[in-house]
């Protein structure tokens, strides 16, 4: 099946920086593909190349198998949802979402029946009358997508949309463009600098950082089984230690940190004994008891006093300090074993092997 | 004692110093009351004076706008010192006992008093007086421009101009063999004048540039090449001349029009004692002559000419031989409404395409 | 507490009020009863409605009142039209550095008086002048051409002098006009000249109509352009109305004169915000 986007080689220099260095993707239809990384990592530039802004220095953009190099951005079956939305002000919600309708020449009445049936599908009908600044933020963002849904686009591109948006209703908004995309069945191609927006929508997504992608999967992929240290410093959060390898034996080594705890660990591959590497264990990876025997099955397992309780419902954790002096993140089970925990109390902590994963050459 | 004595004296003559020395607020033309003239006066007398450069119009409508007040003397032409006086009453009557007759040439003092006398008050005395009429590039256009008419003649076509002003409507109407002046008393006479100098205007205005408003743009023009005959005042000529031998001032074959601006105190005017110290003092030959230097033009002083500069009263006697002196035409009072004639005129002609 | 915030209220509202009332209430009421005067001869007047009918029944008088009008209408419409792209560069196309020194350029001719810039275009156009000798130089005319006293010559100067005050106000307005919709309108569709009718213009509307009437109010009252740059036949109205005060002393129809002027900008201004269906509150505030 031919995929509704690819990007082939694709290279954007200005000046002396390379905001995009070789970066190959491909969108298969109906699918909600995210780009997620830091800002200042590339990935504006990729969605203004591919909504025909900027143009290239090498590479090629393929839009359902054509080259829509030479198009210009008012010719390309793309849309774009922008960051701050840029509804027109000086229009009401119709006038906005039959503005691409207009721009076709298609017959006013005709306009009129796409709009109506895009407010209802949008669960807004009726408003077509009113004002941009008389809608609510979630209101305007659903009116942004429609007003790129009435024409069809091959691709809808976001721009970050939710970033305005308050907290709880970014949560809800994740849910129902995941919902808008289901419902239009087209392809999504999503960038956004916060993981859990990226995480909940997406089919696929690519991490990204200095201009290059830095692994493409789901995000079960991106979260289990990271395949740089950026992914999987990036995607949740992990402790970390540096050190040098001490025995390696297929998947499984044994690594000494720079404060002189020995972790077992697992890698995708290619280290030896000698190498430096750096471990990431993301917290809810910990198990904490109250005794050593507890913790006897697991491949590491550590002593450590708690200094902190952050309290954050289901995301709460404890920060403990091991015999080194070194802090680590734990989270803190909510099924009521530990609801009598204390600062200052002496716990136990361990992990296996399979949950620690080690990556070389950072060291 | 005596020292009270004393202070009170060194006081009282204060006092009676500062009633002497007062501000004179004169509303003049430019070159009328030279830097150093003014200096003189304010070092001999101990007025100072406050000089306010200006034109007739100008001069009439800040006076007209006050009621006569904010200046202590002014210097209107002459046959614009009735009409106003009659209609707004901005002047007061000049007491001839206060002004050194003796300084003046006579036959221009009496004409200047008949002329700006209203009921039995003498409202105007002469001071500065001068000509309007051709000023050209004799190299170019002295064979075709002998009159005003001449102005309107196909060999000087896009290259003359002249002001859209009542001058120039007088200036044509004696070119054109009729007597402005006799008609003044006269409106249906004055009108059939008018309107034949209308016509004449309006058949004229494509050999015209452009109608001049300034003298600083008339000279720039003829200076340039771009114009080479135009009406104009006679200074303007004559200081064109120093830079192209070529440019002078021609008296018309009808005749030049001659005016004389006047010397008159503004109905408000609060230092007519420094008014009339600084009147007998400017009409002293030598300051005269100074004035003369300064603004091109020759006074009413009597005896002045003898310190007047040599180049000037050669180029006013080469503009003036003794039949252009007596063929001037001098400006009798504006009778009201005449102006109001006039401007019509020149507004239909401005207009006409 | 409360005596005190009123007699601040009114501490701070006499000098506007007295700054109204002397400069221009005042002095309006004086020339409306000047203007309803009738010379019967020396010195003796009375009222009559004569001057105002002088001023609608005669030719000239009316054709000059429609040709300013005209003319000045027309002077506002071009300066909009060169002053958009000029505006637009400044406020969304240059960046830093080029921008102020952009919008320096337009301030700077306003450093000099009115007087020396016109002269300046003077100096330019006249037969002697730069561009005359630059064409004869490169051989496009062979003999001297004249540029100046004509309609064009006055035009150029209207603009040039009205040309900052529109690009101040419609620089004002795109500068806060997201580019982002800029791009949504290409994105979805459109090109450059229904971006520009649809989604520029329309954004751009309260700069265009504020630039529009103080362009159009200076071009109408001004003086020294149409009088220095004007050819024989360009007869202002602020030239008729000066000629009447100043030349002819005839107050009363000069005051009738400025009465029908301000008749006139008020009713275009009016019907410039009616147009466009604004209010004169959204325009100035």
């Amino acid at each position: 099946m031919t995929p509704d986007l690819a990007c082939v080689d694709l290279v954007k220099r200005f000046d002396e920086t390379t905001a995009v260095d070789n970066v190959s993707f491909s969108v298969p239809p109906g699918s909600f593909f995210s780009i997620l990384g830091p800002s200042g990592c590339g990935k504006t530039t990729i969605m203004r190349m591919i909504a025909g802004f900027l143009d290239p220095t090498s590479g090629d953009i393929r839009i359902k198998g054509r080259s829509v190099l030479d198009t210009p951005p008012n010719k390309r079956p793309v849309n774009m949802v922008f960051q701050h939305l840029a509804l027109f002000p000086m229009m009401t919600i119709a006038e906005n979402i039959g503005y691409g309708l207009r721009r076709q020449k298609m017959p006013k009445d005709q306009i009129a029946r796409k709009v109506d049936a895009a407010l209802e599908r949008i669960g807004l009908p009726g408003i077509g009358a009113r004002k941009v600044d008389e809608l609510s933020g979630g209101q305007k963002q659903r009116v942004a997508i429609a007003r790129c849904m009435v024409l069809e686009p091959d691709v809808l591109l976001l721009d970050e949309p939710l970033g305005a948006l308050d907290l709880k209703l970014r949560e809800h908004m994740k849910v129902e463009l995941k919902a808008l995309q289901a419902a239009f069945d087209t392809t999504f191609v999503y960038i956004t600098h916060d993981q859990s927006e990226a995480l909940v929508m997406s089919d696929q997504i690519a991490v990204m950082n200095a201009g290059r992608f830095e692994q493409v999967g789901t995000g079960q992929d991106l979260y289990y089984r990271p395949e740089t240290p950026f992914v999987a410093g990036f995607i949740g959060e992990a402790n970390r230690w540096k050190g040098r390898i001490e025995r390696a034996e297929g998947d499984v080594l044994q690594l000494r940190a720079e404060t002189g705890l020995a972790i077992r660990a697992t890698t995708a591959g290619g280290l030896a004994a000698g190498d430096r590497a750096e471990i990431f264990v993301r917290p809810e990876s910990i198990r904490l008891a109250g005794s050593a025997g507890a913790l006897s099955d697991v491949d590491n397992h550590l002593q450590g006093r708690v200094t902190s309780i952050l309290f954050n419902g289901a995301a709460s954790r404890v920060l403990v300090e091991d015999e080194a002096g070194e802090t680590l993140e734990v989270t803190l089970p909510q099924s009521g074993e530990f609801a009598s925990l204390q600062r200052g109390d002496t716990v136990h902590i361990g992990w296996g092997a399979a949950q620690a994963s080690c990556f070389g050459g950072q060291g | 004692m005596t020292r009270t004595i004393l202070l009170t004296s060194i006081l009282i003559a204060g006092l009676a110093g500062a009633a002497q020395a007062e501000t004179l607020r004169l509303l003049t033309w430019g070159g009328y009351a030279p830097d150093d003239v003014v200096q003189m006066f304010e070092e001999q007398t101990g007025h100072t004076v406050e000089v306010t450069k200006s034109n007739n119009e100008e001069m009439i409508a800040k006076l007209r706008a006050t009621g006569g007040g904010g200046f202590d003397l002014a210097q209107p032409s002459q046959d614009r010192v009735m009409g106003p006086q009659m209609e707004f009453g901005i002047y007061k009557p000049i007491d001839m006992s206060k002004i050194d007759q003796s300084q003046f040439i006579e036959s221009m003092l009496m004409a200047t008093m008949a002329n700006t006398t209203v009921g039995d008050e003498v409202y105007g005395v002469p001071h500065v007086w001068g000509t309007s009429g051709l000023v050209m590039n004799t190299a170019e256009a002295g064979e075709v421009v002998k009159d005003y008419t001449d102005l309107c003649d196909p060999a000087v076509a896009g290259k003359v101009s002249y002001r859209l002003k009542r001058p120039t409507l007088i200036g044509f109407a004696f070119a054109m063999g009729e007597d402005p002046f006799a008609a003044y008393g006269d409106e249906a006479k004055y009108t059939e004048i008018m309107e034949k100098v209308e016509a004449k205007l309006i058949e004229c205005k494509a050999n015209v540039k452009t109608y001049w408003g300034g003298g600083d743009e008339l000279m720039n023009l003829v200076r340039s090449g771009e114009v080479t005959a135009s009406m104009a005042w006679d200074t303007g000529g004559w200081k064109l001349n120093d830079d192209n031998a070529d440019i002078t001032f021609v008296a018309p074959a009808s005749g030049a029009l001659g005016w004389i601006d006047t010397f008159v105190l503004p109905a408000k005017g609060q230092a007519d004692e420094a008014a009339y110290a600084w009147i007998n003092f400017v009409m002293q030959p030598e300051i005269a002559a100074r004035i003369t230097a300064a603004a091109g033009n020759f006074t009413a002083s009597a005896g002045a000419d003898e310190f007047a500069e040599d180049a000037l009263k050669a180029k006013y006697q080469a503009s003036f031989p003794q039949e252009a002196i007596d063929n001037i035409k001098w400006y009798p009072p504006v009778p009201a409404g005449l102006e109001s004639i006039e401007g019509e005129v020149l507004d239909r002609v401005q207009a006409a395409n | 507490m409360r005596a005190q915030s009123r007699i601040a209220f009114i501490l701070l509202l006499t000098p506007l009020l007295l700054w109204l009332g002397l400069l221009i209430l005042i002095p309006h009421i004086d020339m409306a009863l000047i203007s309803l005067r009738e010379r019967i001869s020396f010195g003796v007047y009375e009222t009559s409605l004569l001057q105002y009918q002088k001023a609608l029944t005669e030719p000239l008088y009316l054709r000059t009142f429609w040709r300013t009008a005209v003319m000045s209408v027309l002077a506002t419409a071009i300066t909009l039209l060169i002053a958009f792209p000029v505006a637009y560069y400044i406020a969304k196309m240059a960046r830093g550095r080029l921008q102020q020194v952009l919008f320096m350029l337009c301030l700077i001719p306003f450093y000099v008086s009115e007087l020396v810039r016109t002269f300046g275009w003077m100096i330019l156009l006249r037969e002697t002048g730069l561009i005359s000798n630059l064409l004869q130089w490169a051989g496009l005319a062979d003999q001297p051409v004249e540029m100046l006293y004509n309609d064009a010559a006055m035009m150029v100067g209207l603009v040039y002098t009205s040309m900052l005050f529109m690009v101040v106000p419609l620089v004002t307005t795109l500068e806060s006009l997201d580019d982002s919709v800029v791009e949504a309108g290409y994105d979805l569709g459109g090109n450059g000249l229904s971006v520009l009718r649809e989604i520029i213009i329309p954004h751009a509307m309260p700069g265009i109509v504020s630039g529009c009437i103080v362009v159009f109010m200076l071009s109408l009252g001004n003086y020294l352009t149409p009088t220095m740059l004007g050819g024989k036949d360009s007869l202002w109205f602020t030239e008729m109305i000066y000629n009447q005060f100043i030349v002819r002393s005839n107050w009363e129809l000069g005051a009738a004169f400025g009465f029908m002027l301000l008749v006139l900008s008020s009713v275009i201004v009016w019907g410039m915000l009616r147009l466009t269906g604004r209010t004169l509150q959204e325009t100035m505030g």
